[in-house]
C-alpha cells in the first residue's frame, strides 16, 4: 500500500513537472498532474500482477486518454494538454537507453530485442489513446441521442 | 449577411494552423481547426492539407490555394489551448474575423512562457522522479536531479544559440553521462544506468514517438513518417551523446 502511495505521487511530481517543462496553461497543470498519476498507478499495478510491459502500457495510455478527455470536456481545452505530460512516464525511454547502450557495447541481438519491445510498447500506447477516443466519441454519441429522443 | 473579407479569412486560417503546428499539437486537430475557422466564414468547401513541415490551404474552388512554411517545433501548450480558444469562439460567432486575427497575432508575439529557471527545476524534479519510478536508490536521487537540470539547460541554451535541435540533444546527452560516470566514479553515485535513464527523460522524444504511431494510425501518413523521422534521430542523438562516454 505504502509503495502505491509513494508511486502516484512520484507520477504526480513526473507529470506536473513535465506539464511545466511544456508550458501547459497555468490552471491545466493540477489536472495534468492528477491525470499523469492514475495513469501511472494502473501502469504499476498492472505491470506487477501480469509482469507484461505491453499490456500495463495499454492500460496505462487508455486511463491516461479517458480521464484528459473527461477534463478537456469539464476545462473546454484540447485534450492534448492533459494527456501529454501523463504519457510521458509510460514511452520506453530506459528501453530505448538499453537498446543503444548494448549496440555500442556490439550486442546486437539483445540490441534487436529492446528496439522490438521499443517499438512495441510505443505501438500500443499509441493503441490506448486511439481506443479512449473511439469509445469517449461513441458514448457521447449515444449520450446525445438519448437526450435528443426521450 | 455580409460576405466575409475572403483574404483574411484565409490568412486567419493559416496563421491560426500554423501556430498550432508550430506548437506540437496533433495534425488531425491542427486541420479540424481550420475548416471550423472556414466553414465559419462560409468557406464551405475548404480543404487543408497539413503537415509537420508545411500547410496547404485553399478556402474555395475559385480563388487560389495558399501554402505556409512550418520552420521550427515544439512542444507549447499553451499556445495550443489559445488557439483553440479563438477558434471556438469565432465558430460560434462570438467574436468578429478582425478580431480573431488580431487575438491571434496577439498569442504570436507576445507569448509568455514560464521562467528559463523554473523549467530547469522542474526538469531536475522530473528526472529525480523518474529515476525513483525506474527503480533506482533514494542515494542517486540528487546527481539524478542536477544531471537532469543541467542536461535540459545545455540542450535548451545550445538550441537558441545554434538552431540544430540534434545537436543540441547530443550534447545534453552527452554532459548528463559524464556527469553520471563522475558521480558514481567519485562514490556519490551507484547506478549509472539508473541515473543517465531518469535524466535523459526530458530530453526524450515521447511525445514524437506517441504522435507519430497516431497520426499513422489516423491514416495521416506523411505527418506520421515525417515526426517518426524526427523522433528516430533525436533519439539516435540522445544514444550517441551517451554512447560515447560509456565506451571509454
Amino acid at each position: 500500500m505504502m509503495y502505491y502511495i509513494v508511486q502516484g505521487l512520484l507520477g504526480f511530481i513526473a507529470a506536473t513537472a513535465f506539464g511545466i517543462l511544456f508550458n501547459a496553461p497555468k490552471k491545466a497543470l493540477i489536472p495534468s498532474g492528477l491525470v499523469g498519476m492514475t495513469g501511472w498507478l494502473i501502469y504499476v499495478f498492472i505491470d506487477q500482477s501480469s509482469g507484461n510491459p505491453i499490456l500495463s502500457s495499454f492500460s496505462g495510455a487508455f486511463t491516461i486518454a479517458f480521464i484528459a478527455h473527461l477534463f478537456s470536456k469539464s476545462y473546454k481545452m484540447p485534450m492534448i494538454i492533459f494527456s501529454v505530460a501523463g504519457i510521458i512516464p509510460l514511452v520506453p525511454g530506459g528501453i530505448a537507453y538499453n537498446s543503444m547502450r548494448n549496440m555500442v557495447q556490439s550486442n546486437y541481438g539483445v540490441a534487436m530485442e529492446n528496439v522490438v519491445l521499443a517499438l512495441m510498447i510505443s505501438g500500443s500506447i499509441a493503441m490506448g489513446l486511439v481506443f479512449a477516443e473511439i469509445i469517449t466519441q461513441l458514448s457521447l454519441k449515444v449520450i446525445g441521442r438519448l437526450k435528443t429522443k426521450p | 449577411m455580409e460576405t466575409p473579407d475572403y483574404e483574411l479569412a484565409v490568412e486567419c486560417c493559416l496563421l491560426a494552423g500554423r501556430l498550432m503546428m508550430e506548437s506540437g499539437a496533433e495534425t488531425y486537430r491542427a486541420e479540424d481547426t481550420m475548416d471550423r475557422m472556414a466553414y465559419s466564414q462560409q468557406l464551405t468547401e475548404s480543404q487543408s492539407f497539413v503537415t509537420p513541415t508545411g500547410i496547404i490551404f485553399s478556402g474555395t474552388k475559385k480563388k487560389p490555394t495558399r501554402l505556409v512554411r512550418i520552420n521550427n517545433r515544439s512542444t507549447d501548450l499553451e499556445r495550443i489551448a489559445a488557439v483553440n480558444a479563438v477558434s471556438r469562439k469565432l465558430a460560434n460567432a462570438e467574436i468578429n474575423l478582425e478580431e480573431a486575427y488580431i487575438e491571434l497575432v496577439k498569442i504570436e508575439t507576445e507569448h509568455k512562457v514560464f521562467p528559463f529557471w523554473i523549467q530547469i527545476i522542474a526538469a531536475a524534479f522530473a528526472s529525480g522522479a523518474f529515476l525513483l519510478m525506474f527503480g533506482g536508490g533514494v542515494m542517486d536521487v540528487p546527481t539524478a536531479m542536477i544531471a537532469g537540470g543541467i542536461g535540459y539547460a545545455v540542450a535548451s541554451m545550445v538550441e537558441v544559440k545554434t538552431r540544430v535541435k540534434f545537436f543540441a540533444e547530443f550534447l545534453a546527452a552527452l554532459f548528463i553521462a559524464l556527469i553520471a560516470t563522475g558521480s558514481v566514479f567519485l562514490g556519490l553515485g551507484i547506478e549509472t544506468d539508473k541515473i543517465i535513464i531518469g535524466s535523459v527523460m526530458p530530453l526524450v522524444p515521447g511525445l514524437l514517438i506517441t504522435n507519430a504511431v497516431r497520426d499513422l494510425m489516423a491514416g495521416h501518413f506523411v505527418s506520421g513518417l515525417s515526426k517518426g523521422a524526427e523522433a528516430a534521430l533525436t533519439s539516435f542523438a540522445i544514444g550517441v551523446g551517451v554512447a560515447i562516454v560509456l565506451s571509454f
